[in-house]
């Protein structure tokens, strides 16, 4: 590409770059900043479940007007839970996760210079990162940020008269949420495209690293359902300020009686959903194909079962987009819908079953290189299958009944996509952080990072079930006002004990990743012996990422350890040899 | 300004990290025979502590789960839920097991080399068949439980029951003699007519308003859930019963109660978890507890959401009749 050398300044390579490699960095730091946002204010929310009564100065220093004398307001709480929802499925774990390893790999794991636009790619972050300077304006909106929960059902999210943080604050999140689609849909098709198009010679569908398979059926999922909820909070913003009646209907509140008619609350569940669930995948898919390309390279062995693997992703991709309704059992629909939807959501246990077994069985008879990277992954297989099973009385409508919407939902949903997929993007900075910087990481503090929060998530989330199952509802300010609850207030201390050592865990990464950037040790070419195309490309980046011919590629990704060789792994651009056969 | 502080607090913290690492080596990036070598041990000591935490959390926390269920419906939740939960933990000891156990068994040494294994029709068979058998019994039974639960159409002379909810506070309404609910809506909100009930309709004249809940023991009650304002949900936890409440629209549940309060509070664990919580309240000087059913709200409302709850008496159905006869009907309310 040495024909392609326009002069670069400072602000076309740092800040509006349209290079594939600097995109992803930077939505990998703007997610990093949101989820210290995000995490920060689980151990505010944290501190008030365990210690309703106590007053915190760490509280009066950060919540102002909505605090009195160090005790939370019950408003703010609420604020404060739907805000760290918001920003952790979307912002950390969708555009955080997805955004950058999507943009890091897709070119350098198929052979592509660049993705098919690097316009749209650049417009794509930008609209990112305006989508979340409006959300952390919001923070400091007069009455408080949005409050209805993340899922903003109307006409909690619709009327400032129910709660005050439904007045601007609810707004600026809809705002920041319609830019933040806008940014998500630009990314996928891009992603979609460069997949469909950009690969390089030899590089079949059949031969793509899971990583890629990953992505491109996530970019897919989020191109069928985003939309939708674009549609869904466009129609709840007409409602809000021009006065119709999609989701209201006969109201009265606070002594007078509204004009809607006709609407159903119900109507805007179900278009939530039809994007709220698929969400959960497009977090977990990008997680589960990076632990995959992790476990196979650190284990040097083949992943077990690949077409099985990519069979998976697409029937959970499929299945994904028709389970919407196990959220809304007890919403009031027909309860027929809810026999459709319990069937097909346990169907999801099968692929899910084929992944997880798929990964213990790579790792059985491995050579196991105990990188940070590989840790996490093996902790997200773990919190994968934990948080996966209760899922099996969540989806089935009949218990779903009595545990719906109470902390064993929390537990559950946090295991499976919170915890698994902040894994996944764990294991993928760790793992790639060479590639992004050129340095590597130190993998000392890696151990401890991962070693703390494993301990921490698991005695966070596991107590959290038998809460539920108590039948303490979630979104509780306090707890206090039932007796008979009154013996979850230990566990509830125990709880938030765990999370702030925890959340005390992510300095360790924080100092690790801001000092390696600058200090760490130089990076080898392919420091993990690895066998796919990113590792091909020089440890100094370039625009358009080979300094001379694209690699072609000959083999799939997975040949690990292959009998009758000296190495232990083979470069997907090796020829093949004198007669093996092709993958 | 105490915000800064902890602000700085966090850089410090951060900062001590980094001089802790310094004299860690930060050479030491990619794991050597001996990091595979603890770590794999590690994961081993993390598998048996992560058993030992959960059989913990089962011992210690069992008291604290409700009793049984306290409807007929429930009944059949129950053992749904027995049978999903042994099948969960099942698996989950096995799949935990294997896992941690590879990662100790297969932690990397120097000169081993893994066994190139890609693929087998007949383990993925394997995982793919059991897992799809097991869910279709679940599937099914779970589905006979659900249509049992939600349909009440063959119901036998069933009382009926408006549940009405609003920020943030419960009210009911029993359809009295006739036993049909006159109409309703929130633009008839008036003074005392606060379900907004239509007294021009002729059903509605001998509905009864109360702010308590009373049911009776061995009869089927069918609530029909309304709310004035916002989403919320009706969640009575000890009948393995819930339902939104949704403006505009009228939604329902059924269930039977088949213990009264009297007999769910002689109920073996009841009174252990009761007891429990009392020692709890001793010690922070508080009036003891007795145990009553509950009603509470289970979908985010507002800021008082977590104090919206209404007590529910179930009682002999004599005792029932008896309390319901000597409440006044809407009509002698409102005139």
């Amino acid at each position: 590409m040495s024909d392609h050398h326009h002069k670069e300044t400072f602000i076309t390579k740092y800040v509006f770059s349209t290079d594939h490699k600097m995109i992803s960095k930077q939505y990998l730091v703007t997610g990093i900043f949101m989820g210290v946002i995000g995490v920060f204010m689980s151990m505010l929310f944290r501190l008030q479940i365990a210690w309703p009564d106590k007053s915190f100065s760490i509280i009066e220093a950060f919540l102002g007007h909505h605090q009195d004398g160090g005790v939370m307001s019950p408003d703010i709480y609420l604020a404060i839970v739907t805000i760290h929802g918001t920003i952790m499925v979307f912002f950390v774990l969708t555009a955080g996760l997805s955004g950058t390893f999507s943009n890091l790999l897709i070119p350098l794991q198929i052979g592509a210079r660049d993705m098919a636009s690097g316009f749209l790619n650049m417009v794509s972050y930008w609209l990112f990162f305006l989508s979340s300077v409006i959300m952390v304006i919001s923070l400091f909106v007069e009455a408080g940020p949005a409050a209805a929960g993340w899922t903003i059902y109307p006409p909690l999210s619709a009327l400032p008269q129910a709660i005050p943080g439904s007045g601007m604050g609810m707004t600026l999140w809809l705002i920041s949420m319609a830019i933040f689609i806008a940014s998500s849909l630009l990314g996928s098709l891009n992603y979609i495209v460069t997949v469909l198009n950009l690969r390089t010679v030899g590089m079949k569908m059949t031969r793509l690293p899971l990583t890629i398979w990953a992505f491109f059926v996530t970019a897919i999922i989020g191109v069928v359902s985003f939309p939708v909820l674009l549609s869904a909070a466009l129609l709840l913003i007409f409602d809000r300020s021009f006065g119709t009646s999609f989701y209201l209907s006969d109201i009265f509140i606070q002594g007078e009686v509204l004009h809607y008619q006709g609407g159903s609350p119900v109507l805007f569940e179900h278009l939530f959903w039809f994007l709220g669930h698929p969400e959960v995948y497009i977090v977990l898919l990008p997680a589960l194909g990076i632990t995959s390309e992790i476990i196979s390279t650190n284990s040097r062995k083949p992943i077990f079962g690949y077409r099985a693997m990519i069979g998976s992703i697409i029937a959970i991709a499929f299945l994904s987009t028709i389970v919407w309704g196990h959220h809304m059992f007890v919403s009031g629909m027909n309860p027929f819908l809810g026999s459709v939807f319990t069937f097909t959501t346990l169907l999801i246990a099968i692929p899910s079953a084929v992944k997880a077994f798929n990964y213990i069985t790579t790792l059985w008879k491995g050579n196991l290189q105990m990188n940070p990277a590989m840790l996490f992954s093996i902790g997200l297989v773990s919190t994968f299958i934990s948080g996966g099973l209760t899922g099996l009385v969540l989806g089935d409508s009949a218990l779903d009944i009595n545990v719906h919407d109470t902390y064993f939902v929390i537990a559950h949903f946090h295991l499976v996509m919170g915890v698994s997929a902040i894994y996944g993007m764990f294991a993928g900075v760790y793992h790639w952080f060479p590639k992004m910087y050129g340095r590597m990481m130190n993998k000392t503090l890696g151990y401890w990072h991962f070693w703390i929060t494993a301990i921490a998530a698991y005695g966070v989330f596991f107590p959290m079930h038998f809460i539920g199952l108590a039948g303490l509802p979630r979104r509780y300010y306090a707890n206090t006002a039932f007796p008979l609850f009154d013996d979850v207030a230990d566990i509830n201390i125990v709880i938030t004990l765990f999370a702030i050592m925890g959340g005390a865990a992510q300095l360790i990464f924080l100092a690790n990743f801001f000092i390696s950037i600058y200090k760490g040790k130089k990076a080898e070419q392919n420091p993990w012996k690895s066998n796919t195309l990113e590792w091909t490309t020089p440890v100094e980046h370039v625009h358009g990422n080979w300094p001379g011919e694209i690699p072609h590629v000959h083999r799939w990704a997975y040949d690990y350890s292959k009998p009758g060789l000296e190495h232990d792994f083979v470069s997907q651009n090796t020829p093949l040899f004198d007669g093996e056969e092709p993958s | 300004m105490t915000a800064l502080l902890y602000v700085i607090l966090a850089i410090v913290i951060a900062v001590a990290i980094w001089q802790v690492a310094s004299i860690l080596n930060l050479k030491s990036v990619i794991a050597t025979n001996k990091d595979n070598n603890t770590q794999g041990i590690l994961f081993a000591v993390f598998g048996v502590l992560f058993y030992g935490f959960m059989i913990f959390c089962f011992v210690k926390y069992s008291p604290i789960l409700l009793p049984e269920s306290a409807s007929v419906e429930g009944e059949k939740y129950d053992t749904l839920y027995l049978i999903t939960m042994l099948l969960i933990l099942f698996v989950q000891a096995v799949t935990q097991f294997l896992l941690f156990f590879f990662a100790f068994k297969y932690r990397g040494k120097k000169g081993s080399k893994a066994l190139f294994y890609a693929d087998s029709h007949k383990l993925e068979m394997i995982w793919t068949i059991i897992p799809t058998v097991v869910l279709a019994g679940l599937v099914l039974y779970g589905l006979t439980v659900w249509n049992d639960v939600m349909d009440s159409s063959d119901a036998e002379n069933p009382l009926i029951v408006e549940v009405y909810a609003k920020q943030f506070q419960w009210e009911a309404r029993y359809a009295g003699a006739d036993n049909e609910l006159g109409r309703a809506n929130v633009r008839n909100i008036k003074g005392i007519n606060t379900m907004g009930v239509d007294m021009t309709d002729k059903n509605a004249i001998d509905d009864i308003p109360v702010r308590e809940l009373h049911l009776p023991k061995g009869r089927k009650v069918i609530f029909k859930f309304r709310s004035q304002d916002v989403l919320h949900s009706a969640f009575m936890p000890h009948f393995r019963a819930q339902m939104n409440c949704v403006p505009g629209m009228v939604t329902e549940f059924s269930f039977t109660p088949k213990m009264t309060t009297e007999e769910m509070r002689a109920n073996e664990a009841t009174i252990a978890k009761v007891e429990g919580i009392n020692k709890i309240r001793a010690e922070k000087g508080e009036d003891p507890y007795e145990f009553d059913y509950l009603l509470l709200c289970n979908k985010i409302c507002g800021s008082s959401h977590y104090n919206m709850q209404m007590k529910i008496i179930v009682e002999e159905e004599a005792d029932f009749n008896n309390w319901l006869n000597n409440q006044k009907t809407i009509a002698q309310v409102i005139n």
